[in-house]
């Protein structure tokens, strides 16, 4: 059997196969379990050099990653912008070859800019994983939202998923358009017309204009964050009209025809774009995600450092 | 100086409706002598032109030469030497440098480098605002008498209306046109490529065709107010295109250019965050850069100007939200143009040299764009089958950043006489 290969870098969910997404979603499938053991440690990626470097505030994600790699028991440096030489005027390029020439084999980014993961990739030889570009791409939070899915829906060919508010600055939306359509899933977006990006429908998505139509049509939502700096560039009012117009709330849930899937990226901005009630109901699978992101983490780390998905299965995760 | 025939070209000359296969003789700096079996004066260089067009010298309305202020990136000497490498033998530099070139004094002294430099003619453009800020008119009447041919505040938008009411108006006293750089800057706030779907599926910010569009319409409208010639810069719209045509219709004083880049490339170039598709306007769709071929088929865009943005190459390699704007364009735009537009059909080699010399000296006013008896020797020899690659090492320009390094273009430039001076020459035969 031929086993697809994720090439050097993740940098996104775009030219990605469904095959190679499956194999990552089907790789993060044995390592959930390593995550819960007493000790929580395979030797997978013992003696790997892994740099994290945020040049964007980040919690969940870092510190997801972190574990990810913790867990495989690679060796770990972080890296924030801030108090570094990027805080000094370095450019990414010099950033980037000074890794290198400390003889790293991965670099998990985070950047404020769209493309600067790709960027990365094309000028050094060691593995880039994209945790976040901009606009562009989140790819692992993707595949952990798919992972969610799949774990509650047993598969995605044919599920309807809303991805829900704004679009436009999200790239987790991107990665969630990319990877659901790829795996055969039916894609909405749903927000003001302000935070939609031009073109969206060619993507091959449909473009609900309401929430209660997203709530009709949907099996799962998944609500993006709203961040709070989108008011005052004017692509909304308010926090409270955007909450009466766009927000999940449980009212609007009760009308389902359905009982619908829960998924937020975070972090929440309660009481605006997600209701306390919904975050926190019984069809919230908001934390879930969160541990589904070490495992799907742990399988793009793996498979990226040359691991193949028979190694890990049923093994626990051994050395080649 | 050593007078000068080219023999058997085929002598294409728009200003005076002339195509065919002439001799051309060029004595004490000027075209002395067009025409069949010219015999040429003792001692003087005969080239063979043979399956090569001689044409007026090319002449660039837009260009950006660093000097003064970014030096590293271009000087006026190395921009002026990169003009002839491309058959150019007028060029026009805008006045976004560090300082401005809003005052006579800075006028000046883009005139003493290009005399100086030899190459190809500088001509400066003054800024129509003091510091290009959008607020006090700059001197224009002592930038016209140091040698400014036109104002501009190009690279920036001109925002408010008013300033560009009084620069129209007040340009008229000196006969210069005004260019503006035709962007809504409150609409293309922080874009960096055209907004559509390539800049939706890159997550970077758009700029929309309409903040280009909202511009022109304006500028349009206050030509009419005030009856002054505004050139429009670098248009890239279909939108523009229309509204250019109906303001010509109207016959309202507006000229416009297009670049190589908006007639060659599309937005799809900026895949893979290529920041050498990074332009401003920014690189649109397919159905734009095939609205300005037909505008510049017929003429509702008069001109090709390349906006010559020379940066050093590690300001381009770095995030494609950081790059800056623009490429090099002097010494590919003729292989562009005859690639792009003549072998398709699009336009025939007259119309071509139309739109790239004798219509760029007749809107600002420049000696040049003819070779009539008596007229300075301001000529281009070039072959217009030549097959080459562009090599970024091969560029005379201080600067490398081109989207068509490794490209094959048509066309290639001979020999560019200035005022009769051998100002480039890729063979040096021909004796």
């Amino acid at each position: 059997m031929t086993v697809p290969t994720l090439g050097k870098d993740l940098v996104g969910l775009e030219h990605l196969s469904a095959g190679q997404i499956q194999l990552i979603l089907d790789t993060a499938e044995p390592f959930k379990e390593v995550s819960e053991r007493p000790i929580k440690k395979v030797p997978a990626l013992r003696g790997k050099t892994i740099v994290n470097l945020f040049f964007e505030s980040s919690t969940r994600t870092r510190i997801s990653f972190e574990f990810a790699e913790k867990r495989l028991s690679a060796d770990t440096v972080n890296v924030a912008a801030s108090g570094s030489s990027v805080s000094k005027g370095e450019t990414l390029v010099d950033t980037a070859r000074n890794l290198e020439a400390m003889r790293i084999d991965m670099v998990v980014i985070r950047h404020h800019s769209s493309g600067a993961a790709q960027f990365l990739g094309d000028r050094i030889r060691s593995n880039v994983i994209n945790a976040g570009d901009g606009k562009h791409e989140h790819p692992t939070q993707g595949l952990l939202d798919m992972l969610t899915l799949r774990d509650h829906f047993k598969k995605l060919a044919g599920l309807k998923v809303a991805i829900c508010g704004d679009v436009l600055h999200s790239r987790v939306a991107r990665s969630n358009i990319w990877g659901l359509l790829k795996l055969g899933a039916e894609v909405a977006v749903c927000g003001p017309p302000t935070l939609l990006p031009r073109g969206v429908e060619q993507l091959g998505v449909t473009v609900l204009p309401r929430i209660e139509d997203a709530i009709q049509w949907a099996d799962a939502l998944n609500i993006l964050r709203l961040q709070l700096e989108r008011m005052e560039a004017g692509f909304i009012p308010s926090l409270r009209e955007y909450n009466r117009v766009f927000g999940v709330t449980s009212d609007r849930l009760a009308r389902a025809p359905k009982d619908l899937l829960i998924l937020h990226p975070g972090p929440m901005n309660r009481g605006v774009e997600i209701d306390s009630d919904v975050a926190d109901g019984p069809h919230s699978v908001i934390l879930p995600q969160v541990t589904n992101g070490v495992a799907v983490r742990m399988a793009v780390l793996y498979l990226l450092a040359g691991g193949a998905p028979d190694w890990v299965s049923g093994s626990g995760g051994e050395e080649r | 100086m050593r007078p000068l025939l080219i023999r058997g070209a085929r002598v294409i000359d728009p200003s005076r409706d002339a195509d065919g296969v002439a001799d051309v003789l060029v004595v004490d700096g000027k075209i002395r002598a067009v025409g069949r079996n010219v015999a040429p004066p003792e001692n003087a260089r005969v080239i063979d032109g043979a399956g090569k067009v001689a044409a007026p010298g090319l002449i660039d309305l837009h260009v950006h030469f660093r000097e003064p202020g970014q030096e590293d990136t271009e000087t006026i000497a190395t921009g002026a030497m990169a003009a002839v490498a491309g058959g150019f033998t007028a060029v026009c530099a805008m006045p976004n440098t560090d300082p401005v070139t809003d005052n006579q004094a800075a006028v000046g002294f883009v005139v003493r480098q290009s005399i100086r430099a030899a190459k190809a003619r500088v001509y400066p453009i003054g800024a129509i605002s003091l510091g290009q800020k959008g607020q006090q008119l700059a001197e224009f009447g002592e930038m016209v008498g140091a040698g400014a041919v036109a104002v501009s505040d190009d690279g920036k938008p001109v925002v408010s209306s008013h300033l560009m009411r009084t620069a129209l108006e007040y340009a008229k006293v000196f006969g210069i046109p005004v260019a503006d750089h035709c962007e809504d800057p409150t609409l293309s706030h922080g874009g960096v490529m055209h907004e559509g779907l390539v800049s939706t599926r890159l997550g970077l910010k758009g700029i929309p065709s309409a903040a280009e569009e909202i511009m022109v319409a304006r500028d349009i409208i206050l030509a009419e107010l005030t009856g002054g010639h505004v050139h429009l810069c670098h248009m890239s719209t279909r939108g523009s295109v229309d509204l250019i045509r109906r303001a010509k219709e109207k016959g309202l004083r507006v000229t416009a250019e297009a670049t190589p880049h908006h007639f060659a490339l599309t937005h799809e170039r900026c895949e893979g965050y290529d920041t050498h598709a990074k332009m401003n306007p920014p690189l649109r769709e397919a159905e734009d850069r095939d609205a300005i071929r037909s505008a510049l088929k017929d003429g509702s865009i008069d001109i090709i100007a390349s906006d010559h943005a020379p940066h050093h190459y590690d300001a381009k390699e770095r995030e494609f939200d950081d790059a800056p704007n623009g490429i090099v364009g002097l010494e590919t735009a003729l292989g562009l143009a005859i690639r792009e537009l003549v072998v398709p059909g699009l336009l025939t080699l007259p119309q071509l040299i139309a739109r790239m010399s004798t219509m760029p000296a007749r809107i600002f006013h420049l000696s040049g764009g003819t070779l009539a008896v008596g007229a300075p020797a301001d000529l281009v020899l070039f072959d217009p089958d030549a097959r080459w690659k562009v090599e970024a090492t091969a560029f005379h320009s201080k600067s490398r950043n081109s989207p068509f390094v490794g490209e094959e273009l048509i066309g290639r430039t001979l020999l560019t006489l200035v005022d009769g001076r051998v100002a480039f020459d890729r063979s040096l035969g021909g004796d």
